[in-house]
């Protein structure tokens, strides 16, 4: 039995995403991953003391470009202030936050479930920085003696988006997140490597019973960094409530984390022990006034967003299955306009993108941003394709030659002699062999087995190396077999 | 507004700060003292006064996102206590 039959799950989503700036949110580091240890640190970021942090006007940039891009509203003030708890990857014992007074509020995204589409909200977006990183020496943080301390990652500028407590189920969940995240992703808030953090969840579940209008006492999962762990984590952890609720036990209000190798979530400290963060504003830094000329510069600057352009691909005729796809990644849609602006014929482009493109790219371990097939290869081959210089099949030969060598699809073409063979003299040659070959096939066909002309057909490609045009051999098989 | 010695005990751990009996009286009282002076502040009549939200009436000091080199890695870890293959070394967290 699964817990949709007695309850109703809701769920509220804290994302932290990195924004993609050279420097650090207060000093001039560089946000560079990969880092050896402690080399991206300097006075500021160590919070050494005696040191003034200053802000970086791209984190700005950036946090307004999301907050736009997010239906919020853009604050007209806006400030700092000091989160405060001790944990050796905060080296200032707080945190650069903004509490009382986010520069974004009150935005949503569209999440669609099965083609039923509704409104996830957002509470609020605010700026503050990252922390550092622990490696522990034992197998777990519990099992060490002593960790290790990089400060690479700390002060790096992050966007921590609060949503409302708004879906209702897994399925939602993961809706909004991949709204969200392709949404930063498109505007260019954030370069999104999910596999390097640099989006990350936090998580509030609760349940309640089917048709009750009170929220339930909901648990806090923390620090998920995939869509999978999201899932997971929350097909785990409303069951675990439910199974509570059912023994007539209370959830208890908790933060827990998430243990992808069990496939578990665990109790990492209760309400009581809660942390106690004595906000105060950051004397360290002036607020913010953000004027209306501003916002709207950065408006100026917006691209078109994922819903816009599933749209406007829905408008060439894509189903809506494949614009959805398409526009699922920013690199994939943007080589299928590039391709568009060569050959506008929507249905073909896609299909070859998201067919043998794809596959090609995914057995090389390669991506469309840098996908060897340059866009005016693909359109010069499909014009190729339509002036009957090759066929559909030899299509798939060249692409893959192109994949392969870079080169076009015509010098292609004439190097490995793939020009169709339209020669009506030369074609009724070869049929007559495979006729005179295949005497049992004709007998059939004749007899009423249509089914033996597509063999036919088949032997005379495979005599041409599919080089022959198709609609001529189908013509001139029939003539013959009259 | 006066502050209990529970109080200047979960403060104390929150600093993670280990006090004695001795001192957990004496910062109650020194706290308490303090915090008097603040309760003059109480007093006076802020009814039509905008929150501060900060002492200076400065805005928007922001910088350029232009890399500036950062510090070599012995110098980073110079004052650490204990580090330990380019790491800070701290001890057991939980």
């Amino acid at each position: 039995m699964s817990y949709q039959d007695k309850y109703e799950m809701v769920c509220g989503v804290e994302t932290h995403v990195e924004l993609a700036t050279k420097t650090k949110i207060f000093c001039g580091c560089t946000t560079e991953f990969g880092g050896e240890q402690n080399t991206h640190v300097c006075p500021v970021c160590l919070g050494l003391p005696g040191v003034l942090p200053v802000l970086n006007r791209e984190v700005v940039n950036l946090a307004i470009k999301a907050g736009l891009a997010l239906n919020c509203e853009i604050a007209e003030f806006t400030k700092f202030d000091r989160k405060n708890y001790y944990y050796p990857d905060l080296p200032k014992n707080y945190q650069t936050s903004q509490y009382d007074l986010p520069i974004c509020k009150k935005g949503w995204v569209e999440i669609e479930v099965i083609g039923k589409s509704k409104k996830g909200g957002i509470t609020r977006a605010h700026m503050e920085e990252d922390a550092g990183k622990l490696v522990h020496s034992g197998d777990s943080i519990t099992a060490s003696d002593s960790s290790g301390v990089d400060y690479n990652r700390t002060g790096v500028p992050l966007l921590e988006i609060v949503s409302e407590p708004d879906m209702r189920s897994v399925d939602e969940v993961i809706a909004y997140l991949q709204e969200l995240v392709q949404i930063l992703d498109y505007a260019g808030v954030s370069d999104c490597r999910m596999e390097q953090g640099s989006v990350r969840f936090d998580v509030n579940v609760s349940l309640r019973p089917l048709g009750s209008k009170d929220f339930g006492t909901r648990t806090e999962i923390k620090n998920l960094n995939s869509f999978t762990a999201v899932r997971r984590c929350l097909e785990y952890e409303t069951e675990r409530q439910a199974a509570v609720l059912d023994k007539g036990e209370k959830v208890i209000q908790e933060t827990r984390t998430w243990d992808e190798n069990q496939g578990v979530t665990l109790s990492l400290r209760t309400k009581e022990e809660a942390h106690d963060y004595r906000y105060f504003p950051e004397p360290d830094l002036v607020p913010l006034k953000i004027d209306r000329d501003w916002v709207e510069r950065i408006r100026a600057t917006l691209p078109e967003l994922p819903a816009a352009k599933r749209e406007r691909l829905k408008g060439l005729g894509l189903s809506a299955y494949e614009a959805g796809i398409i526009t699922s990644n920013k690199a994939m849609a943007g080589y299928f306009d590039q391709v568009m602006q060569k050959y506008p014929e929507a249905k073909v482009v896609a299909n070859w993108i998201m067919g043998d493109l794809s596959a090609l790219l995914n057995a090389g371990n390669q991506s469309f941003e840098d996908c060897p097939v340059k866009p005016y290869q693909l359109a010069d081959m499909l014009l190729m394709i339509d002036k009957g210089e090759i066929s559909g099949k030899i299509a798939k030969t060249v692409l893959e030659e192109i994949y392969s060598s870079g080169k076009d699809p015509a010098a292609i073409v004439k190097e490995k002699g793939l020009v169709q063979i339209k020669d009506e003299g030369a074609l009724e040659k070869i049929i007559s062999e495979v006729l005179a070959n295949n005497p049992k096939s004709v007998a059939d066909y004749r007899g009423g087995k249509e089914k033996a002309l597509g063999f036919l057909v088949g032997q005379v490609m495979k005599a041409t190396q599919g080089k022959a045009n198709p609609e001529l051999v189908n013509k001139i098989l029939k003539e013959k077999l009259k | 507004m006066k502050i209990s010695q529970q109080e200047i005990e979960h403060i104390a751990l929150l600093a993670r700060l280990k006090l004695t009996p001795e001192e957990i009286n004496l910062y109650t009282e020194q706290l308490n003292s303090i915090l008097e002076c603040f309760d003059m502040l109480n007093r006076i009549d802020t009814t039509n006064v905008e929150p501060t939200a900060h002492a200076v009436e400065l805005y928007n000091v922001l910088r350029e996102d232009e890399v500036q080199p950062s510090l070599p890695r012995e110098k980073a870890l110079q004052n650490a206590p204990q580090a330990e293959d380019g790491f800070f070394k701290v001890p057991r967290i939980v």
